[in-house]
């Protein structure tokens, strides 16, 4: 029998050592898998580098992370957020390394990984300071540069419903690093609010597949969610809304 | 009378370019304008590069939802044929030559079609890219939004772009607050005038050798 749970969230994260790559889900705060991260800053685990589209806002999660001096290198696209104080405090000081990548980049060197590609040629970036030092071909009458995979020991990702084999569905924007960060990772590990009977989650619309998931773990509804359906009453950060606009919140027609 | 358009009325003017169906990327800042000026009753597509089609505007206060937001990390909505879809998707609707038009910000544009938007080189910046790089080289058509003069009076219609640049050669056409320009072979065409704004004026502004565009050939160029 096949069972990926885990029970204790610290569990799922524990055997992340010291000097381990880490790719971690999210764009922005949509898809970033919180409680795993706090998870893995309880197992203390640090000189890590950090794949993930940002280097973190507002003070969880993966901001929490760097703050907590456990992040040796970040590969990311967009470092630099109006509240990424912790990043931009510890890049300034140089306690952290930056390997800047553009974004779509960035995701095809993550698929790449998972797909077992050994390199590829991408056009983004030819002519800028970022083609620097790369490889460049001409195929076909356009300027190409080399790029090569991104692979991780660990990947962190939030979904939304999950079965014991692994299989997971994600929600709305959410999805963004998801599906392709679980295919590069040795050990994938899954956050979701539910884990789910095997058999319910419709097979037609499983985004990504139990083969790629070595654990996952339910953390319990996000708090915009009733019952799967969304209610609203939250700001961006998911916080409860606390003046007048708190009354009109969404009458769980979604 | 004005001699510029404001932010608004340029949006509603970028909007009004934009054929029905089209598939479409609007960049952070100035060009999420344009989703508020599309003409009723068109179906414009909006792709937004976190991972979905069809983004609606944003939500009623208390009807925020964290899990449904753009590139610029705010919140939107979904409209009746949505779609979701990962990263590597997203980013292989431009690489791949699927988007119809992209609209993005600008620090400068060269008469070549070069854009620098991502970085002014600043030794101590934190640099940041994002999809900026992709979206410059892979959406069919590039346009550019942006004010003619930087807060210090300088054109950022340029001969040669002096910050570090996005893309080589991407941008087909630039809407500015006081006229309209297509990239061409010749450089900068003028398309249209905003206001009271002449051509030399714009030539004066610019410091460029700008021609109007040549009606007749236009209309097969510029789709």
């Amino acid at each position: 029998m096949i069972d990926k749970t885990a029970a204790d969230i610290r569990d799922a994260v524990a055997y992340i050592t010291h000097g381990a790559t880490v790719m971690i889900g999210g764009f922005g705060r949509a898809g970033q898998p919180v409680e795993l991260i706090d998870a893995l800053i309880d197992v203390g685990a640090s000189e890590l580098t950090i794949i993930s589209n940002n280097a973190g806002g507002g003070d969880l999660g993966l901001a929490r992370l760097i703050a907590e001096g456990r992040v040796r290198k970040v590969v990311c696209s967009f470092p630099r957020q109006t509240d990424s104080w912790h990043f931009d405090r510890a890049y300034r000081e140089g306690r952290l390394e930056l390997e800047l990548v553009p974004q779509g980049n960035l995701a095809e060197r993550i698929r790449a990984a998972g797909a077992g590609i050994g390199a590829f040629y991408s056009p983004t970036a030819v002519g800028t300071p970022l083609a620097e030092g790369k490889e460049h071909r001409e195929i076909d009458g356009r300027t190409y540069l080399l790029e090569h995979p991104l692979r991780a020991d660990v990947a962190l990702i939030g979904g939304l419903r999950a079965d014991r084999w692994g299989n997971v569905v994600y929600r709305r924007t959410a999805r963004n690093f998801g599906p392709i960060m679980a295919t590069a990772a040795r050990t994938t590990v899954v956050q979701v609010d539910e884990i789910v009977p095997l058999g319910t989650l419709d097979p037609e619309a499983i985004v990504t597949p139990g083969i790629f998931v070595d654990r996952v773990v339910a953390v319990g509804n996000r708090r915009w969610l009733r019952d799967g359906r969304f209610v609203g009453g939250v700001d961006l950060q998911g916080e409860p809304l606390v003046d007048s606009a708190a009354t009109d919140t969404v009458g769980g027609h979604r | 009378m004005t001699d510029r358009l404001d932010r608004d009325g340029l949006a509603r003017r970028v909007a009004a370019d934009i054929p029905d169906g089209a598939y479409v990327n609007l960049g952070i800042g100035a060009p999420t304008l344009v989703a508020d000026h599309l003409p009723l009753g068109s179906e414009v597509i909006l792709h937004t590069e976190n991972g979905m089609l069809g983004m609606g505007p944003a939500p009623a206060p208390g009807h925020v939802d964290p899990d449904l937001i753009n590139a610029g990390k705010l919140a939107v909505t979904e409209l009746p044929g949505a779609a979701y879809f990962h990263h590597a998707d997203s980013f292989g609707m431009m690489r791949g030559g699927h988007l119809d038009l992209c609209i993005l910000g600008a620090f400068q544009v060269s008469q070549t079609g070069d854009l620098a938007n991502w970085s002014t080189g600043t030794p101590d910046a934190i640099p940041a890219v994002g999809g900026a790089m992709d979206l410059a080289i892979g959406a069919k058509d590039v346009y550019v939004m942006t004010d003619l003069l930087t807060r210090g009076g300088e054109s950022k219609l340029v001969e040669t772009c002096t910050y570090p640049l996005t893309g080589v050669g991407c941008v087909t056409r630039v809407y500015t607050d006081r006229a309209v320009f297509d990239v061409t072979p010749d450089g900068f065409a003028v398309r249209e005038l905003f206001c009271t704004t002449t051509l030399d004026e714009l030539r004066q502004l610019t410091g460029l050798t700008l021609t109007m565009v040549d009606e007749a050939t236009t209309d097969e160029e510029s789709r």
